[in-house]
């Protein structure tokens, strides 16, 4: 019989997927034109990018860096480009950089800024990164008074007498610690400082500047402007009201009525009322409140009261984040014979705390973007103060986009990336099952 | 051999306030409220001083004089010889509109947007990303002065859209033109909407406090609500035929008629119909006016509350497992049913809390309209009257307390519905 059936002996090389299966196309008809809807999406939404592309793109390649006003501006535009011609004029900022970014401060203590900001960068990154060896922390714990020292100026005592009066606080903690626990102690620490704070400090200021007179030349509130305003009171009330906010929760979830119902009251008086009444408040109110020869400065009272603000927001997320902790976490710490104040410390603030982080930055953010609100009250923020201070030139007088668009892309660099950090820190702290 | 004996019996020694845990709580309170008392006391004394040495009083009789100024966008009457009790009205009521139309944008604008970010379309994808971002990122304040800047800057001027006889003859198109089949003008001074009017009246009541209220307009709800009342009707016959017989009856037609019939007939009889804002010699005539500031603060919170309630709803979707989907097909569910019984429920409860409290910002941001100076209840109490009066105590404890009730009432809404949609654990 011959050779009827045929049978392959080798294999055929696999054929190429068709077209539509790989490569770009594959990818174009996935993700674009998945179906009618999507492709029109797709449509309308490339129409758009490209209107908004060819709306914007002459305005900003026309862009004219080097001119003394806004009509130098545009002769030098339509000069170039043609009659009809518009372009963005990057000459103000060029001209006016130094008081979007530190509002009136003098040009020749300029130094001491670039000193506190590197300072700033220096202290945040142990904080950031815990990596580095733990003992820089107590860097970041002194930066304030040095900030604060080379930014208002002034005696150098100043500053140190008040970290002597916290050194005296944290000894006397340490010391009734034991006996007394945690908040009696801590009272009575809070006591005897500010028995040294406001009887001691100010002779023994005058006696060490008088034998070693170290001072900076002062400057005054009313100078700081732009974004070192903005810095000021974004990080003051951000380091402040996180270990204030935490209390304030705790006092919320506590078993102490009296504690509880002051806790409450305030948390819910101040979400109740927008930002913008209480730094009324600040600058209107507090007059009548305070006896009528305190001399306060007007950023420490906005300071505080935007502390206060994003204090009670920050205690609504750790209450949230103390929720959600299972019961059996309390019940563990106490079987573990921890106390109060330990079990917190150890056991549930570090789980809540993890759990609280994206509200914790968004409460940050929402408070950095708040800053602009200060101008209401006459304060020179970036956005509105300085930039009407800066219109009131009669050789800028009608500019708007430039100076938004500098002060938005600044905004927007700060919180955005705050945003990713706290994405990339709930990365690390993910303890769950995968 | 020795006894255990009991531990002598302690006395209640003053020592024990102090050292004893179970006393300690009790002591700290005492301390707390004392402080308290003392702090409050001392702030009400300062002002009491302080208000003695001003030569001020405090009493809220200034309420009942007359204002003597002029409100740009009022909802109820006003003249400047009202009282300044009724410019607070005034200035509420603007914030309350605000405030809702913005609730209502944004909720609409924060689904679309949140929606299309997780759609597969990679483009759109990411221009909602940008959105979102955008808008989250930039202070509002900055919204709000740029929205206002960009319509009274780069609008054309009334001038622009008006058609002159030599224009008409040359057939030249102005060089401003309406937009939406000639419904709106947008020009430098104001935006004209417009308006829906009736032609036949049925007169109108004048409620107590002065505020007329048109019959017409009080008709055409009731035809409203009693048809909507009607169609409920129809929908539960239609589900006890469904529940007993197993057959949906057809309704279709019946809730069309039932909804637009009598309404129709009652908006003809009315002689219902839209007016057009047209150009008179000056400015834009007929139909809504509505003043930059309005509009760029209601822009300017819209798209800067929806980036947010974008991102509620986008996490409220995420949040629900895929398996949920996956099991209501298993049972032989439609996509839309789906989405109506199964992820909406459940996604629902996710957003909800959060939605409300972006609702609670927005309002309090209304407050921000200072920027433009839109006359909302800052403007008018915390702004105008507390200038003229000089009574910066009263107005500003007035304004908080108004806001403070405001939010209570939004919060107790949120918490009664959590209650309501609470899982049933037991």
């Amino acid at each position: 019989m011959s050779n009827t059936s045929f049978v392959r002996k080798d294999m055929l090389p696999p054929a190429p997927p068709p077209v539509s299966q790989t490569g770009a196309v594959k990818w174009l008809r996935e993700n674009l034109f998945a179906g009618p809807l999507n492709s029109a999406l797709t449509v309308l939404g490339f129409g758009f990018a490209i209107w908004l592309i060819q709306a914007a793109t002459p305005w900003l390649l026309h862009s004219v860096w080097v001119a003394d006003s806004q009509n130098e501006c545009r002769a030098i535009v339509q000069e170039r480009w043609g009659p009809d011609a518009t372009g963005a004029c990057w000459a103000i900022i060029r001209a006016r950089w130094h008081q979007f970014l530190f509002g009136f401060y003098p040009i020749d203590e300029y130094w001491r800024l670039f000193v506190t900001f590197a300072g700033l960068l220096l202290a945040i990154l142990p904080v950031l990164a815990t990596s580095l060896p733990r003992k820089l922390l107590w860097g970041s714990v002194l930066y304030p008074l040095v900030a604060f020292w080379l930014l208002w100026g002034g005696s150098v005592w100043g500053p140190i007498l008040t970290l002597a009066g916290f050194a005296l606080w944290a000894g006397v903690f340490l010391a009734l610690q034991v006996r007394l626990g945690v908040v009696v102690a801590a009272g009575v620490g809070l006591v005897a400082a500010s028995v040294f704070w406001i009887y001691a400090v100010e002779p023994i200021e005058t006696g060490l500047q008088s034998v070693l007179p170290l001072a900076l030349p002062e400057v005054d509130s009313d100078q700081f402007g732009g974004f070192l305003l903005a810095l000021v009171i974004g990080v003051t009330a951000i380091v402040i009201s996180l270990p204030l906010g935490i209390l304030l929760a705790l006092g919320r979830q506590s078993d102490m009525l009296i504690v509880k119902s002051l806790s409450v009251g305030f948390i819910e008086f101040i979400r109740g009322v927008p930002l913008i009444t209480l730094l009324f408040t600040a600058s209107l109110l507090l007059q009548y409140f305070l006896p009528s020869d305190t001399k306060f400065d007007l950023i420490l009272r906005v300071v505080i009261l935007v502390t206060f603000f994003s204090a009670a927001y920050i205690a609504e997320v750790i209450r949230g984040g103390l929720a959600a902790l299972p019961r059996g976490q309390y019940e563990a710490a106490d079987a573990l014979g921890l106390d109060y104040w330990q079990a917190q410390r150890l056991i549930i603030m570090p789980q809540a705390l993890k759990i609280s982080i994206p509200g914790i930055v968004s409460t940050f953010i929402g408070l950095f973007k708040d800053t602009t609100l200060v101008a209401f009250v006459g304060l020179m923020d970036p956005l509105k103060g300085i930039s009407t201070a800066v219109r009131a030139d009669i050789a800028w007088k009608g500019i708007y986009w430039e100076p938004y668009i500098f002060v938005a892309v600044i905004f927007f660099i700060f919180n955005f990336s705050m945003s990713r950090y706290s994405m990339y820190l709930e990365r690390k702290l993910k303890r769950d099952h995968r | 051999m020795t006894l255990a004996s009991d531990p002598p019996k302690e006395g209640f020694r003053l020592s024990m306030l102090i050292y004893d845990t179970r006393f300690r709580s009790i002591t700290i309170q005492v301390v707390v409220l004392l402080l308290f008392l003392a702090g409050l006391f001392w702030l009400l004394n300062n002002a009491y001083v302080n208000l003695e040495a001003k030569g001020k009083d405090f009493n809220f009789s200034f309420l009942w004089s007359r204002a003597g100024y002029d409100i740009a966008q009022t909802l109820i009457p006003y003249t400047n010889d009202d009282t300044h009790m009724r410019a607070l009205v005034e200035g509420l009521l603007n914030t309350l509109l605000v405030s809702i139309l913005g609730c209502a944008l944004a909720t609409v604008v924060g689904t679309v947007v949140g929606v299309l970010r997780l759609s597969h379309n990679w483009l759109v994808a990411r221009l909602m990303t940008i959105y979102v971002e955008t808008f989250r990122n930039i202070p509002l304040l900055l919204w709000i002065l740029l929205m206002g800047t960009i319509l009274a800057e780069t609008r054309p001027s009334p001038r622009d859209f008006r058609v002159t006889d030599a224009m008409r003859e040359a057939g030249q198109a102005p060089e401003a033109s309406m937009w939406l089949f000639d419904t709106i003008a947008v020009t430098n001074r104001g935006t004209s909407v417009a308006a829906p009017v009736f032609s036949n009246s049925l007169g109108s009541v004048v409620l107590p406090g002065n505020i007329p209220v048109s019959l017409n307009a009080l008709a055409l709800i009731f035809v409203m609500a009693a048809s909507f009342y009607g169609w409920r009707l129809l929908m539960r016959r239609a589900k006890a035929v469904q529940e007993a017989t197993g057959v949906r009856p057809t309704t279709w037609w019946q809730s069309t008629l039932i909804l637009l019939g009598p309404v129709s007939a009652v908006s003809v009889a009315l002689g219902l119909h839209l007016e057009y804002p047209t150009i008179t010699r000056f400015d834009f005539e007929g139909g809504f006016q509505m003043l930059h500031s309005f509009t760029a603060l209601l822009i300017a919170l819209t798209v800067y509350t929806s980036a947010f309630i974008a991102e509620i709803v986008r996490a409220g979707i995420m949040a629900i497992s895929r398996g949920q989907t996956e099991a209501a097909y298993a049972l032989g569910l439609r996509p839309s049913r789906t989405m109506n019984l199964v992820i909406l429920p459940q996604a629902l409860r996710v957003i909800v809390p959060p939605l409300i409290s972006q609702f609670l910002n927005l309002t309090k941001n209304s407050s921000l309209a200072i920027a433009v100076s839109y006359m909302d209840l800052r403007g008018t109490l915390g702004g105008i009257t507390l200038n003229q009066t000089g009574r910066e105590l009263e107005c500003m404890l007035l304004m908080m307390l108004i806001y403070l009730t405001i939010s209570l009432v939004i919060s107790s809404v949120m918490n009664l519905y959590n209650k309501s949609i609470k899982l049933k654990e037991r």
